[in-house]
């Protein structure tokens, strides 16, 4: 049985998960991370997609982030999401209003290197609509 | 002297009023939990991201290439003042204590020959300022129509402001809100957003761990300041919210036991009005008796 750990989940609306966990998945910009038990203290941007987080008891529940920073310390890890829902309420509409949103943002940006930022999310917010709802 | 049926209507137009302001305050005080857990529920990512903050800017100090939301323009000649208020009335002294904070602000900074810019987020304050400070409103925000506070409106706020200051507008930011302290006693409340500044003890807290940074810290500071400044806006306007219905609940409260007493007065002088009517109608029935 694997060490467990503190995890929390939080959006600025409300506080989704937290609870001792044994395996969180995060999506890190520079890369998908798994983290375990005493971790070393690490702090990295998040990427939209999904974090996989297996609890105590075994169970893996998934959520859908869009954009953030995680706080990961050996007790604990701490996902400060802009916005983040269960993978399970996360309906193709939504995220196909954001995925215009972006859209409509790209267009009005105003220098390149925002463009170029926008462009990025966009990417990988189309990437996420693939995973989520297999066509 | 107003006649027996001109009192009976002034009754029952205060009753009316007591009714009206009765269901006001029930309204206020369901909509007041709610809005009391949505402040509630803002806090721990607010907390956790000052504290981050604090840890990552008491680091980065002594950086002549800080962010520039961080280190601010190095002047404090323009100031952005940012004012959320009410959309509504009826709330007793909560719009209006906003104002004069915001308003003694704005004269003291002009006093000094400063330049002030104001953006005004809810009807109340636009109205009002708009009077005095006209040509000083730059952008005027309202979420009438938005029944639940989300942070896409913090976001939509925050978005006008940053772009504002990348432009150059302005040097100094400064938010007025009302803090909530409980139902009967909201504070109105200056704090400033840009340059962001953090208390020293926090710092000291949260710099103790040696953490990795991934990418690196400045791409991570530069990423967070922005963010941050959407969440400090995102929790005045939560806590202005639920300011604002304490306030309403006990000025309807107020207005509820006014009526009330004006009730109580009114049958008092029409009963007695009665009563000598009714004396005075048996004194003539009497006296003509006698006179025959």
């Amino acid at each position: 049985m694997a060490e467990a750990f503190n995890f929390e989940l939080v959006s600025p609306e409300r506080l989704l998960v937290s609870e001792k966990v044994t395996e969180v998945v995060i999506p890190a910009t520079l890369g998908e991370m798994t983290v375990l038990a005493n971790h070393a203290p690490t702090m990295t941007t998040i990427k939209p997609g999904v974090v996989s987080v297996k609890l105590a008891s075994g169970q893996v529940t998934k959520y859908v982030v869009f954009g953030g920073f995680a706080d990961i310390l050996p007790t604990g890890c701490t996902l400060l999401a802009e916005s983040a829902v269960p993978a399970s309420e996360l309906t193709h509409a939504t995220l196909q209003k954001r995925i215009e949103t972006t859209q409509t943002e790209i267009n009005h940006a105003q220098n390149d290197e925002h463009k170029t930022k926008l462009e990025q999310f966009l990417a990988e917010l189309t990437h996420l609509n693939g995973v989520v709802n297999p066509a | 002297m107003p006649s027996l049926k001109d009192l009976k209507n002034r009754i029952a137009s205060v009753k009316a009023t007591q009714k009206i302001t009765k269901a006001m305050k029930m309204v206020a005080a369901a909509k007041l939990r709610r809005a009391q857990e949505a402040a509630e529920a803002a806090r721990p990512y607010a907390e956790r991201m000052t504290k981050v903050l604090a840890g990552l800017s008491a680091a980065n100090a002594g950086n002549a290439e800080a962010p520039l939301l961080l280190s601010g323009t190095g002047k404090d000649q323009v100031h952005l003042l940012i004012v959320a208020t009410g959309e509504r009335g009826l709330a007793g002294g909560f719009n209006s204590s906003i104002i004069r904070l915001a308003r003694d602000h704005a004269l003291k900074l002009l006093a000094q020959g400063k330049t002030v810019k104001i953006i005004t987020v809810g009807r109340k304050g636009n109205d009002i300022l708009r009077r005095t400070f006209k040509d000083n409103i730059v952008d005027y925000v309202t979420f009438r129509e938005i029944k639940q506070l989300g942070f896409a409106q913090a976001d939509e706020v925050a978005h006008k402001v940053l772009a504002l200051y990348n432009a150059g507008e302005f040097d100094i930011a400064t938010l007025f809100y009302a803090r909530f302290q409980s139902v009967i006693s909201q504070v109105a409340t200056a704090s400033q957003i840009i340059p962001a500044k953090f208390d020293a003890t926090q710092a000291a807290d949260a710099s103790s761990a040696l953490y990795e940074y991934e990418p690196s810290e400045e791409e991570i500071l530069e990423d967070l300041l922005p963010k941050n400044v959407a969440v400090q806006i995102f929790r005045a306007l939560l806590e202005n919210n639920a300011s604002f219905y304490g306030a309403q609940m006990s000025a309807m409260d107020n207005a509820t036991r006014n009526a009330g007493d004006m009730i109580n007065k009114l049958t008092l002088s029409y009963n007695r009005q009665r009563q000598a009517q009714i004396t005075k109608e048996l004194i003539e029935i009497i006296s003509g008796a006698e006179a025959l």
